[in-house]
C-alpha cells in the first residue's frame, strides 16, 4: 500500500511537473493579450522550484529500485537548476521578440520537460529508467533547436540534432541490450555484480560509451555540435552546452563508477583516448572560428575533454572536482553566452570581428566577457582556475602525468583563442564599434549572478568540502 | 594576521581606490600613495626581520602564517619570509614605486593601466611571500596575465604579436610547472597526507627517479620566465613593445620570479636531481649569457639593447644558482636585486628619453648630455652598473658570482665560467658604445636641442633607483647579512648530495 509520502524522494520531479502543468494551464486559459506575462510567471515559478530544491531531501528508492534519490543526486539536480534559472533569465529578451509571440509557453514547457528527463537520468537505478530520461531529455530539445523555424539554419539545427540523437540513442540502446543479454538484468546493481570481462560485455560497454559520447560531444562524436550550436537560438545553445552536457557528464560518471566498476582499467584507457582527442581537436578547431557561437561550441568541446580528467581513475577527488567544475562551468559559460546573446539581441551581430573596439562603448559587458573567458581558460583569480586545477589534481592522483601534460599544453593553446576575443574587444581598433546599448533587466540579473559565481565560487572552499562529503553517497 | 598579508591587501585596496577615483589626477595619486605605503611596509618588514633575527628567532621563515583553505586537498594560504624573500619584496616595492612615477603621464585608459600594473605587482608580492605551492602558482599566474593587456593596449610597435607571444610562452611555462607541482604534491607524503607546503615537502625524502622526472618540468617552467635559452624569445619582443613601467617591472622583477622559483622550488625541493641534471642547465644558461651579450651588439633600438642585456644578466642568475655553492648562490641573489634595480633604471630612462626624442634608435640621437644632463647622468650610472664598475651594485653581484663559479676545479665548470666571464667584456663594449653615441656624440637632430630635462616625478623615479643601486654598491654588507642565514639550509641540502656529475667530464 503506497501513500503520497512514499513519493517524497521524487520531490524534484513532481514539483517540476507541477510547474510545467501550471504553465500549460496558463497557456490554455490566459487571454492572448496577456500571454507575455507567462515569461515572468515561468521564471518566478522556476525560481521558487530552485529554492525548494535546496530544502532537505528525503532519501529513498522507488519502483523497486528503478528510481533513487539522495543528497548527492539532489545536489546534482540543484546544480542544474541554477543553470536553467540563469538560462531562463537570459533568454527572456529573446522570447519577448515579436516574432516569437505565438510560442512563448512552448519554450518553457519543452525546456522544463527536458530538465525532468535529466532528473530521471540522474536518479535512475536501472537502464530502463535511464533510457526514458535520456529520451525525454533529448527529443524536446530538437524542437527547441528549430525554434526559429523561419530560419533555414535553425531548421537545419533541429533536424541535425534529431537525427544525431536518434542515432546515438540507438547505438546506446544496442549496447544496453548486449549488457542485458550477458548479465540478465537492467538494474545497475545487478549488472555491476554480474559484469565480467566477456568480450560481448566490453562491446556493449563501448557502444554505451559511444552513445554517451554523442551527448557530451566528445571527439569523434562531436560533428553535430558546431552546426547545431550555431543554428539554435542562443538560449538553447547555452542550454545544450551547459545543462545538457553537465547532466550527461553526471550520469556518465555515475554509471561508470557504479555499473562498470569492475572494468575500470578498461574504461580508463577509453577515457584517456577520448580526453586527449577531445581536448586537442576541440582546441585546434576553436582557433579557426570567427562566429562566436561556433567558437563557444568548440571551446565547450575542449572543456568536455578537460572534464574527462576528473572522471578518469574514479576517486573521490575526481567526483568532487567534476561536480565543482560543472558548477563553475555553468556560471562561466553562461556568462559568456549571456554576453553574446545580449550583443546579438541589441545589434544582431555575432561575429568576432564585430566585437572590435567594444570596450569603448560597452565596458561592463566586455569586462564580464573577459572574466568569463579567463575562467574558461583557467586563469586565476577567477573560479575556472580552481576548477581546472582540481581536475588536474584528480588525474595526477592516479599518476596520469602525461595526460596532464597534454592537458596543460592544451590549456595554453586554449588561452590563445580566448585571448583572440579579448584582443578584439580591448585592443583592435574600430571606427564604428557596436554602439552602447542597454541590456534588459532580466538578462542583467542573470549576468550578475554569473559574475558573482565566477568570482566567489572559487574562493569559497566550503562548497568544495560539501561536494567532497557527498561523494560517499555515490 | 601576519604583516605579510598587507603586501596583498594594500595593492588590492589601491586598485579599489583607483576604480573609485573620479579624476585623472586622483588616479595616479591614489596609485602612488598605495605603492608608497607598500614601500614603507617592506622597509618595516626588513627592519623587523633584522630585529627578530637578532632577538634569536631561528625559525627558517619569519612572520609565518598558515590558514587552511581547501581542507580535503590540504591547500593552505601559507606566508612567511626569509632573508631572500625580504630582499626581493623590497626590490619589488622599490621598482613598482618607481614604475608608477615613470608612468605618471599615461593618458589613454589611465584607470585600466594602473589597475593592471598594480595587479601585476600584487601577483609578484604574493609569489614572493607564499610558501604553499598552490598559492604560489596562483600568484604567479596573476602576475603574468596583466602583461597581456599592458603590452597589448599601451605598448608600441608590434604590440599584439609581442603580447600574445609573451603571454603564451609564460603560460606554457606555468603549464609545465603545474605538472611538476603535482609531482611534488603526490610525493610529499607516504601516508596519503599530501601537502603543498614547501617547508613540509623539504622534510620528506623524494626518491631519486621521481626527482629526475619532475625536476626538468619545474626548472624549465620557471626557467621560461627566467629567459633561459632557448625559451628566452618572448623577452626581447615583449620588453621592446611594453610601455616603460611595464618593461621596468617585467625585466626588473617578474623575471626574478623565474630565478627565485628555480631556486626555492626546483633546487631546494629536488636537490638530488639538481645535482644530476645541473650540467644541462649550466650549458643552457651559459648560452643565455653569451648569446644575450652578443645579441645586444647588433641592436640599434635602445629597448632591444636592454632587453637582450637582460637575457644575458638573468642568465647569469641561473648560471650562478647552478654552480651550487654558498658564494655563487649568494651572488645569484644579489644579481637578482642588482639587475632588477639596474634594468628598471635603464628602462625608465629609455622611456623618458623616448618621450622626449620620439625615437629609440641610437643612430638618430646624439649629444644628449648637454641637453638633458640629469637623465644622462642617470643613464651613465645605469650603464656603469650594468658593465660591473666598482661602486655600483652590478660589480658586487658579478664579482660574487664569479668568485663562486671559480671555486670549482673541474674542467667543465671552469670552461663554462670562462665563457660567462667573457660576457663582461662584451657588455662593456655595448654599454660604452651606446653611452658614447647618444650622450656624447654629435647632435643629429636639431629638435633635440630644445628638450627639457626631467620633471619632478621623473627625478624622483630615477633618483630612487639610483640611490638603491649605489647604496648596494657602496655598502653591500647589509644585503649579504640579510640573505646569508637563509641560504645556509638550502646550500647544505644541495651539497649534501655532492656533485654527482663531475665525473662525466
Amino acid at each position: 500500500m503506497m501513500n503520497l509520502q512514499d513519493f517524497l524522494p521524487m520531490r524534484h520531479e513532481i514539483l517540476l511537473l507541477f510547474v510545467v502543468v501550471l504553465i500549460l494551464l496558463g497557456e490554455i486559459f490566459m487571454p492572448e493579450k496577456s500571454k507575455h506575462y507567462l515569461i515572468n510567471i515561468s521564471i518566478i515559478l522556476f525560481f521558487l522550484h530552485t529554492i525548494v530544491g535546496f530544502l532537505p531531501v528525503q532519501e529513498g528508492k522507488l519502483f523497486g529500485g528503478m528510481f533513487q534519490n539522495d543528497l548527492f543526486r539532489s545536489t546534482l539536480k540543484n546544480i542544474l537548476n541554477i543553470g536553467v534559472f540563469i538560462v531562463f533569465l537570459q533568454s527572456s529578451a529573446y522570447i519577448r521578440k515579436e516574432e516569437n509571440k505565438g510560442k512563448i509557453s512552448e519554450y518553457f514547457l519543452l525546456l522544463l520537460s527536458t530538465l525532468i528527463g535529466m532528473y530521471f537520468m540522474i536518479s535512475s537505478g536501472d537502464f530502463l529508467m535511464f533510457y526514458l530520461g535520456l529520451e525525454l531529455a533529448t527529443i524536446p530539445l530538437t524542437a527547441l533547436s528549430a525554434y526559429d523555424k523561419y530560419k533555414n539554419i535553425s531548421a537545419e539545427a533541429g533536424i541535425k540534432l534529431l537525427l544525431i540523437s536518434a542515432l546515438s540513442t540507438g547505438v546506446l540502446l544496442y549496447g544496453v541490450s548486449m549488457i542485458y543479454g550477458t548479465t540478465g538484468s537492467v538494474y545497475f546493481t545487478d549488472v555491476a555484480t554480474n559484469f565480467g570481462k566477456d568480450s560481448l560485455q566490453i562491446l556493449g560497454f563501448i557502444f554505451f560509451a559511444a552513445g554517451m559520447g554523442f551527448k557530451i560531444s566528445l571527439v569523434p562524436f562531436h560533428l553535430w555540435t558546431a552546426d547545431v550550436y550555431e543554428g539554435s537560438p542562443i538560449g538553447i545553445t547555452s542550454y545544450l552546452s551547459v545543462i545538457s552536457k553537465g547532466a550527461a557528464v553526471f550520469i556518465f560518471m555515475i554509471v561508470l563508477y557504479k555499473v562498470f566498476a569492475s572494468i575500470t582499467e578498461i574504461w580508463n584507457v577509453l577515457i584517456y583516448i577520448l580526453a586527449v582527442s577531445t581536448m586537442t581537436i576541440g582546441n585546434l578547431f576553436a582557433i579557426r572560428q570567427n562566429n562566436m557561437k561556433r567558437f563557444l561550441a568548440f571551446s565547450s568541446i575542449a572543456q568536455a575533454g578537460f572534464i574527462l580528467l576528473g572522471i578518469i581513475g574514479s576517486n573521490t577527488i575526481g567526483i568532487t572536482s567534476t561536480m565543482y567544475f560543472i558548477l563553475i562551468y555553468i556560471f562561466t559559460n553562461l556568462a559568456a553566452f549571456g554576453v553574446v546573446s545580449a550583443i546579438y539581441n541589441a545589434s544582431g551581430k555575432e561575429d568576432m570581428r564585430d566585437y572590435n573596439g567594444l570596450y569603448k562603448t560597452n565596458p561592463k559587458l566586455c569586462l564580464l566577457m573577459m572574466l568569463a573567458l579567463f575562467s574558461l581558460a583557467g586563469i586565476p583569480p577567477v573560479a575556472g582556475f580552481f576548477a581546472k586545477f582540481f581536475l588536474f589534481t584528480s588525474a595526477a592522483s592516479q599518476g596520469y602525468y602525461i595526460l596532464i601534460l597534454i592537458a596543460v599544453i592544451n590549456a595554453t593553446i586554449s588561452l590563445y583563442y580566448y585571448l583572440r576575443v579579448v584582443k578584439a574587444m580591448f585592443i583592435d581598433p574600430n571606427d564604428n564599434p557596436i554602439p552602447f546599448f542597454k541590456t534588459d533587466i532580466t538578462a542583467k540579473i542573470g549576468l550578475v549572478i554569473c559574475t558573482i559565481g565566477i568570482f566567489v565560487v572559487g574562493f569559497i572552499s566550503s562548497i568544495y568540502e560539501v561536494f567532497s562529503k557527498l561523494t560517499t553517497l555515490l | 594576521m601576519s604583516i605579510l598579508s598587507l603586501f596583498v591587501l594594500i595593492p588590492l585596496l589601491t586598485i579599489t581606490g583607483i576604480m573609485l577615483s573620479r579624476s585623472h589626477n586622483m588616479v595616479r595619486w591614489v596609485a602612488l600613495t598605495g605603492m608608497f605605503a607598500q614601500l614603507i611596509t617592506s622597509i618595516i618588514v626588513l627592519f623587523s626581520y633584522f630585529a627578530f633575527r637578532e632577538a634569536g628567532f631561528t625559525t627558517p621563515m619569519l612572520f609565518y602564517q598558515d590558514i587552511e583553505w581547501f581542507k580535503t586537498l590540504n591547500i593552505h594560504y601559507t606566508v612567511g619570509v626569509d632573508g631572500i624573500s625580504v630582499a626581493l619584496v623590497l626590490l619589488t616595492s622599490v621598482v613598482i614605486f618607481a614604475g608608477v612615477l615613470a608612468s605618471w603621464e599615461v593618458e589613454y585608459l589611465q584607470k585600466e593601466f594602473f589597475t593592471s600594473l598594480i595587479l601585476l605587482a600584487t601577483g609578484v608580492f604574493g609569489f614572493f611571500i607564499s610558501l604553499d605551492l598552490f598559492t604560489m602558482f596562483l600568484f604567479y599566474e596573476i602576475a603574468v596575465i596583466p602583461m597581456y593587456f599592458l603590452i597589448g593596449i599601451w605598448g608600441t610597435g608590434p604590440k599584439e604579436y609581442s603580447a600574445m607571444k609573451l603571454t603564451l610562452m609564460l603560460m606554457g611555462g606555468s603549464a609545465l610547472m603545474m605538472v611538476g607541482i603535482f609531482g611534488l604534491y603526490f610525493n610529499s607524503a607516504t601516508d596519503g597526507n599530501f601537502t603543498f607546503n614547501i617547508l613540509e615537502i623539504a622534510k620528506v625524502y623524494i626518491p631519486k627517479d621521481v626527482q629526475l622526472y619532475f625536476f626538468p618540468f619545474i626548472f624549465v617552467g620557471f626557467g621560461v620566465l627566467g629567459a633561459i635559452y632557448p625559451f628566452h624569445t618572448w623577452s626581447p619582443d615583449g620588453h621592446a613593445s611594453a610601455p616603460t613601467a611595464v618593461s621596468m617591472l617585467h625585466a626588473g622583477v617578474l623575471m626574478k620570479l623565474g630565478g627565485y622559483g628555480c631556486f626555492r622550488v626546483a633546487m631546494y625541493l629536488l636537490p638530488e636531481a639538481a645535482n644530476t641534471l645541473g650540467w644541462i642547465f649550466i650549458i643552457l644558461s651559459t648560452i643565455s649569457v653569451v648569446y644575450g651579450a652578443f645579441g645586444v651588439i647588433w641592436q640599434k633600438d635602445l629597448k632591444y639593447i636592454n632587453a637582450y642585456a637582460s637575457v644575458s644578466h638573468v642568465g647569469l642568475i641561473t648560471f650562478a644558482l647552478m654552480m651550487m655553492n654558498k658564494i655563487s648562490i649568494d651572488g645569484a641573489i644579489i644579481q637578482m636585486i642588482s639587475h632588477g634595480l639596474t634594468t628598471a633604471l635603464f628602462f625608465a630612462l629609455i622611456g623618458m628619453i623616448y618621450g622626449r626624442t620620439h625615437t629609440r634608435m641610437i643612430d638618430e640621437m646624439g649629444g644628449l648630455m648637454k641637453v638633458i644632463p640629469f637623465l644622462s647622468v642617470c643613464f651613465i650610472i645605469a650603464g656603469l652598473s650594468t658593465l660591473g664598475l666598482p661602486g655600483f651594485s652590478g660589480f658586487i653581484a658579478e664579482t660574487t658570482v664569479f668568485i663562486g663559479a671559480f671555486q670549482h676545479h673541474d674542467l667543465f665548470h671552469q670552461i663554462a665560467s670562462i665563457f660567462v666571464v667573457s660576457s663582461i667584456v662584451i657588455s662593456a663594449v655595448y654599454v660604452l658604445r651606446m653611452v658614447g653615441i647618444i650622450l656624447f656624440g654629435p647632435i643629429k637632430n636639431e629638435h633635440h636641442l630644445s628638450l627639457k630635462d626631467a620633471k619632478w616625478f621623473e627625478r624622483l623615479s630615477a633618483g630612487t633607483l639610483v640611490v638603491a643601486i649605489t647604496g648596494i654598491g657602496v655598502a653591500p654588507l647589509w644585503l649579504f647579512d640579510t640573505i646569508k642565514e637563509s641560504l645556509i639550509p638550502i646550500v647544505e641540502r644541495l651539497n649534501g648530495f655532492g656533485n654527482l656529475y663531475t665525473h662525466i667530464f
